[in-house]
This record gives C-alpha cells, sequence and structure tokens, in this order.
C-alpha cells in the first residue's frame, strides 16, 4: 500500500498499539532545554528513576540566558537557578550539556541540526513547542509538555496518537524579495491559527524543493503556528549534503547505509492525505502581521482587514487584538513607525538569516530612532558571523550583535521589548506580551525586518532591491 | 495535585476569546520555577493586573469579578495555542479549575491537561454559545460534566451534548492512572523494540 513519509517513519517507531487508545513510540532523539526540564528531573527522583537512555538525551541552556556578558554568573536569581538546575542535573543523569560557555551551546533547534544530530527519519522531541523545526530533515518531531519530558526520560517512548495528515504544495517560483518566512506566513494566514491542528503537515512542491535547510527549517519551525502537530519536508540531496560532516553526521560505510536509507523517506507517489492544498509561490509577496496571533497576517502592501470583512462572531476577539496593538481596521500597515528590531530566535537567527539581512544592510545605517538587536542562534554561529565579517557590517550599521539564546522571541530572559513600543521581529510569535508586557510584534522575514531597520518603518523590500 | 476524575457540577468562569494562547494563560516570565507549584496566582497575568500590580486589578477582566466563579473554564475556540508549556494547565489546575470547556484544543496543550487530570471538554460552537448565553443571563448558571458517561449538560436548560474522549486517557482519568506508569510496565517491550531495531 502507498504510503507517505509521515506513515513511513511513523511504523517504524510504534512499539505497541493499544486498543481504542494512543500508541506507545518510540523517541530517538531528546533535546532538553532549561525551562521545560527541571519539574521532569524532580519527578524522575521522586520515583527512584534513572534516565534510561542518556545518550538520546541532549541538553543546551537557552531560554533563560542573558545575551550580553554571558561569561558572567547570570544576574537574575531565579534564571540562574534554573540554568544551574539543569547542570545539576545533567551531571547526575549523565546528560550532554551544551550549557553556556560551550562552543556548541545555542538554541536547541538550532543547534540540534547545525551539529548533525537531527537526521532523517528520526522521531524527535523536546519540550518547546519549536521542535516542528527538525521536521526539514523529513524527522517527526514534535513539542511536548513538562510530564512527557518526563516520561521520555524514563522510557524513551511516550503515549502518542496518530495524526490526519495534510499536504501543502508550493509550486512554481518565489517573487524577488521573497523568502521562506514569507511562504510560512502566508500559508499561516490562509489557513489560519488553528488550521492544521490534529494534523502532521508535509511541505511539498517545486519552490520548497528549491530551499536551502536554513530556508526549509524556517517553514517547518512555525508549522505550530498553525496547530500543526508536526512539519516535514521529504529529505533530498540538499538534505544529505548539509547533514555531511558535521560532528555527529554518520561517518564512513555507516554514511553510504545512512543515505541509502534516508533516500527511502519520501511519500510514495499515489499516497493518500486526508486533506492536500495548493499553493502558488508567485501569490506571495512579501509578509507582515498586524494582530496577536500568526495567522493576521497580510503582504506589505496590503490593508489590516476591516470590521466588515470579519465574521461576527469573531469581532470581539478582532478588536481585542487590534487594541492590544494600537491598529485601526482597515489601515495600510506600510510605513508604520517601528521602534525596534529583533533579529533572532529558533526560526531565522541562522548563518543564512544573518548574512541576508548584512547584504541588505551593507554600506547602510540604522534609522536613528531604532534599536537593532541581532542575536545569532548558536556559538557557532556567532563565530560564522565573526569570520565573515558581517559583526562588522552590522557594527557599522549601528546594530547590537549579541550572544546566543532565545532573547526577545519570548520575554523571559532581560530581553524585553517596553510596553507600547513596536517590535519587527523575525521570530515565530505575536501573543500579547510576548516579547514583554504590553509590547507590540509585527512578524516578518529577515529582509522585511532589515527594511525597517534602516528606515525605521514597515517597508517593502522589492522598492529596495 | 487531584487525581481522578469523574462528575464536576459547578457554575462557570466565562472567557469568550478566540485563540487563547499559553502565553496569555502564564507569561514566560513566571516559568523560572522549578517546582509545579503555585503557578495559579499568576494565572492569565496580564489580562488580570494592570502594569503587572497585583493591587491594581482589571476591573473588566472575568477572574477579577466576583460575580464569576467554579471549577468550570468556558472558553472560545482554539484553546491553549501556542507555547507547549504545561506550566498553563499547572496554573489553571492550581488556580481552582477541574474542567475547560472550548470548541476547540490545541493538542499540547490538550495532553498536558489530560496528564493534569484537568479535563478539556470539546463541545460544538452551538453548544459552547448556549453555555455563554446561559451564564450571560444568569452567571449562578451550573455545569454538569460527566466523563463516565461522556457528557457535558446545562443543568437550568437541560441542554446537554456528548463528548469525545479515548478510552484510554478516559481509563486514566477515572482510576487516576499515569501515562508514566504505563510506560514503565512496558519496559521489557521497549528494551526487545530497541534490540530489533538496531
Amino acid at each position: 500500500m502507498a504510503k507517505t513519509l509521515f506513515d513511513k517513519i511513523w511504523e517504524k517507531h510504534v512499539v505497541k498499539n493499544i486498543e481504542g487508545g494512543p500508541s506507545v513510540f518510540y523517541i530517538d532523539t531528546h533535546f532538553i532545554h532549561e525551562v521545560t526540564s527541571p519539574q521532569a528531573f524532580k519527578g524522575l527522583e521522586k520515583r527512584g528513576l534513572q534516565v534510561f537512555r542518556p545518550k538520546q538525551v541532549v541538553a543546551t541552556a537557552d531560554h533563560n540566558v542573558p545575551t550580553l556578558n554571558q561569561h558572567l554568573p547570570i544576574k537574575e536569581e531565579l534564571s540562574r537557578l534554573q540554568v544551574q538546575t539543569l547542570q545539576d542535573n545533567c551531571k547526575k543523569f549523565g546528560i550532554e550539556l551544551y550549557g553556556l560557555g560551550h562552543p556548541y551551546q545555542g538554541i536547541v533547534h538550532v543547534i540540534g541540526p547545525e551539529l548533525g544530530i537531527t537526521q532523517p527519519g528520526m522521531t524527535i522531541v523536546c519540550g518547546d513547542s519549536h521542535t516542528s523545526t527538525h521536521g526539514a530533515f523529513g524527522t517527526i518531531a514534535f513539542g511536548i509538555g513538562t510530564s512527557e519530558v518526563e516520561m521520555v526520560l524514563a522510557t524513551q517512548c511516550l503515549m502518542q496518537s496518530k495524526p490526519k495528515l495534510m499536504r501543502i504544495n508550493v509550486d512554481g517560483e518565489l517573487n524577488k524579495g521573497v523568502v521562506s518566512k514569507d511562504i510560512i506566513l502566508y500559508i499561516i494566514s490562509k489557513i489560519s491559527a488553528s488550521g492544521a491542528t490534529g494534523y502532521a503537515v508535509e511541505y511539498a512542491g517545486s519552490a520548497i524543493r528549491n530551499l536551502s535547510m536554513e530556508a526549509r527549517m524556517t517553514i517547518c519551525n512555525m508549522s505550530i503556528e498553525m496547530g500543526a502537530r508536526c512539519g516535514m519536508i521529504a529529505p533530498d540531496q540538499t538534505t544529505f549534503d548539509y547533514i555531511k560532516g558535521r560532528e555527529f553526521a554518520p561517518k564512513g560505510d555507516a554514511w553510504d547505509n545512512a543515505v541509502a536509507e534516508w533516500q527511502t523517506l519520501y511519500s510514495d507517489a499515489d499516497a493518500k492525505f486526508d486533506v492536500e492544498l495548493n499553493i502558488k509561490a508567485e501569490d506571495i509577496e512579501p509578509m507582515i502581521t498586524y494582530g496577536t496571533n500568526p495567522g493576521m497576517g497580510i503582504g506589505v502592501t496590503g490593508h489590516i482587514p476591516a470590521l466588515t470583512e470579519i465574521d461576527e462572531k469573531e469581532k470581539v476577539s478582532y478588536q481585542k487584538s487590534l487594541n492590544y496593538m494600537g491598529l485601526e481596521p482597515g489601515a495600510d500597515i506600510k510605513g508604520r513607525k517601528v521602534d525596534y528590531v529583533f533579529i533572532g530566535s529558533c526560526t531565522n537567527s541562522r548563518i543564512e538569516d544573518l548574512r541576508m539581512v548584512a547584504s541588505f544592510v551593507k554600506g547602510k545605517k540604522k534609522a536613528d530612532d531604532v534599536e537593532v538587536w541581532v542575536v545569532p542562534g548558536s556559538k557557532q554561529v556567532e563565530k560564522q558571523a565573526i569570520e565573515e565579517g558581517i559583526n562588522k557590517i552590522f557594527e557599522e550599521a549601528g546594530f547590537i550583535l549579541r550572544q546566543p539564546g532565545c532573547s526577545a522571541c519570548l520575554g523571559m530572559n532581560e530581553d524585553k521589548i517596553p510596553a507600547g513600543k513596536y517590535c519587527i521581529s523575525t521570530s515565530n510569535r505575536n501573543f500579547e506580551g510576548r516579547q514583554g508586557p504590553n509590547a507590540r510584534t509585527f512578524l516578518a522575514s529577515p529582509l522585511t525586518a532589515a527594511v525597517a531597520a534602516v528606515t525605521g518603518k514597515v517597508g517593502d523590500v522589492r522598492e529596495f532591491i | 495535585m487531584s487525581k481522578s476524575i469523574n462528575i464536576v457540577e459547578s457554575t462557570v468562569v466565562p472567557i469568550n476569546i478566540e485563540n487563547i494562547d499559553t502565553d496569555q494563560i502564564i507569561p514566560a516570565r513566571f516559568l523560572k520555577a522549578t517546582s509545579r507549584d503555585g503557578f495559579g496566582k499568576n494565572l492569565f497575568r496580564d489580562w488580570r493586573f494592570e502594569n503587572d500590580d497585583e493591587n491594581n486589578p482589571k476591573k473588566d477582566f472575568v477572574l477579577n469579578n466576583p460575580t464569576f466563579k467554579g471549577k468550570v473554564l468556558v472558553a472560545a475556540k482554539n484553546f491553549g495555542c501556542g507555547s507547549s508549556r504545561e506550566h498553563a494547565a499547572w496554573a489553571i489546575k492550581d488556580y481552582g479549575f477541574d474542567v475547560v470547556v472550548s470548541s476547540f484544543f490545541a493538542d499540547i496543550f490538550k495532553n498536558n491537561a489530560l496528564n493534569n487530570f484537568l479535563l478539556p471538554v470539546t463541545v460544538s460552537e452551538d453548544f459552547l454559545q448556549q453555555i455563554f448565553d446561559a451564564v450571560q443571563k444568569d452567571a449562578d448558571t451550573e455545569i454538569e460534566v460527566n466523563l463516565e458517561n461522556q457528557y457535558i449538560r446545562i443543568v437550568s436548560t437541560g441542554a446537554q451534548e456528548s463528548f469525545d474522549i479515548n478510552s484510554y486517557k478516559k481509563t486514566c482519568l477515572l482510576n487516576g492512572y499515569d501515562d508514566i506508569d504505563y510506560l514503565l510496565s512496558m519496559k521489557g517491550e521497549i528494551e526487545a523494540f530497541e534490540t530489533k531495531k538496531n
């Protein structure tokens, strides 16, 4: 019988099917970080358990770390304690930790792929919803809660129900100035912040095939923003070329065997999906969000929907959202003043993102009344940016290149956007208070963020290139 | 955490807002704790208080309105979207809710709720509206949720709807079983699976 990519990986990881219930589902790789793991380790200790497969767990500190002066002790006491707790737990349970100061430290969804830990055909979980990022390599990868983190630490398994399957085909040529972030913001704006809930989503089509691995990661990363259980892309030569030679990639004969296996990971020609969507790449323009969920996105030349365009039942939520944002229904988004620019997060903090921004701002200066934070996704990205002289370009433009971490994506560490201020952000969520209490977020691509950095306004990158 | 759940009969706290994400339920700056306790006091923190000031409650927010209380939280569609933080389920449970009713739940939140014996009940849009209407008319409206027989009922109107839950999870909730207990009992089979897989 014809199988989907998801089916092929799923079937290889089911330990047992339970009648009328979920399956016992085996997890190959488990990433952990400081915020969602301490209670799980506590649970293990309470039950007197060890970590079942410590070699299949990888840890880093990312959410709650400062992005300046990382060599100094963390100032905030609770944050320091949480990072210390991760360190203690990893030591006690024999888990590899790429913590602060380690050359591999960084955002968990950046370091997994860049170290070659993430490989096609795997099942991957992490106590973080953006675990869907790893699906770009043809994996089943999804976020879990802390109770589930405890289950995986204790047994390397989870109770999982098989989701429905959706395929989204993006075919054709992208317009100039349109990048992978725009593709995913466009998709979410079409199907809404809950449009893929209950589904595993496979992205396919020529426009997806033509993307680099880092661009594919941006797309899979935001699958959760439309509610998807996971997002995935079948591995191909682009995938293999990216993985080859990385620290934990298979070597020698093991490499050849791995690639042979990986080449079987695709949806068969006549495989059935519960839902299939087709999108023309040509229809996508540079995107930006105007509201307080990632589904509230429009092209930069578009207008914020008028109240007459909103379903009666959704009007209260819609008006609440625009009140929070300080925006009027029906207004244009282009030309809106921006106070902060944040380039970073597990969505867009990789070297290609930084190169994209650097190529745009080279020789230009930031607008006077804008503050620009660039936060690399990992120590390795930071190192590469310095080696390539990207840090110099940023310095000359007046940008601040900070140190790796989740930073202003989630308003947890020191990097917060002040109340009432507008931030154009390459991150993944524009929820109320996400970047700090009463902060206002416009989600966009690194290119659109770069335009705002230079002009101080929401602009159309196509007018500049 | 109180384990096992079956019948809940209670007045409700209604929040007729769609897409309530877990950042609203518990903002990230309160995720620094290393224990599971005490998150209830920060439930809906930024919707509850002006400028993060506990002495300055926002009067128009339902949790600050003594008219509405109870063990059942009712919210509009796509409840619990966004971050996977289980702290959201902990905060709701710790505040005193045993049931959350919506027409649609985000996946990860639903699992987190079930793992904490917080029952997510998915109802039709129409039934959800009936609850909001009934509570609007009379804040003392009681809801009966019966897990064993899988129905939810508005006591005053008698309107009733059945809800879905998979039988494995239902057994867990009724008896106070954790997934982890079950998985630990599977260790032998998991090891055999690993041997075969490799």
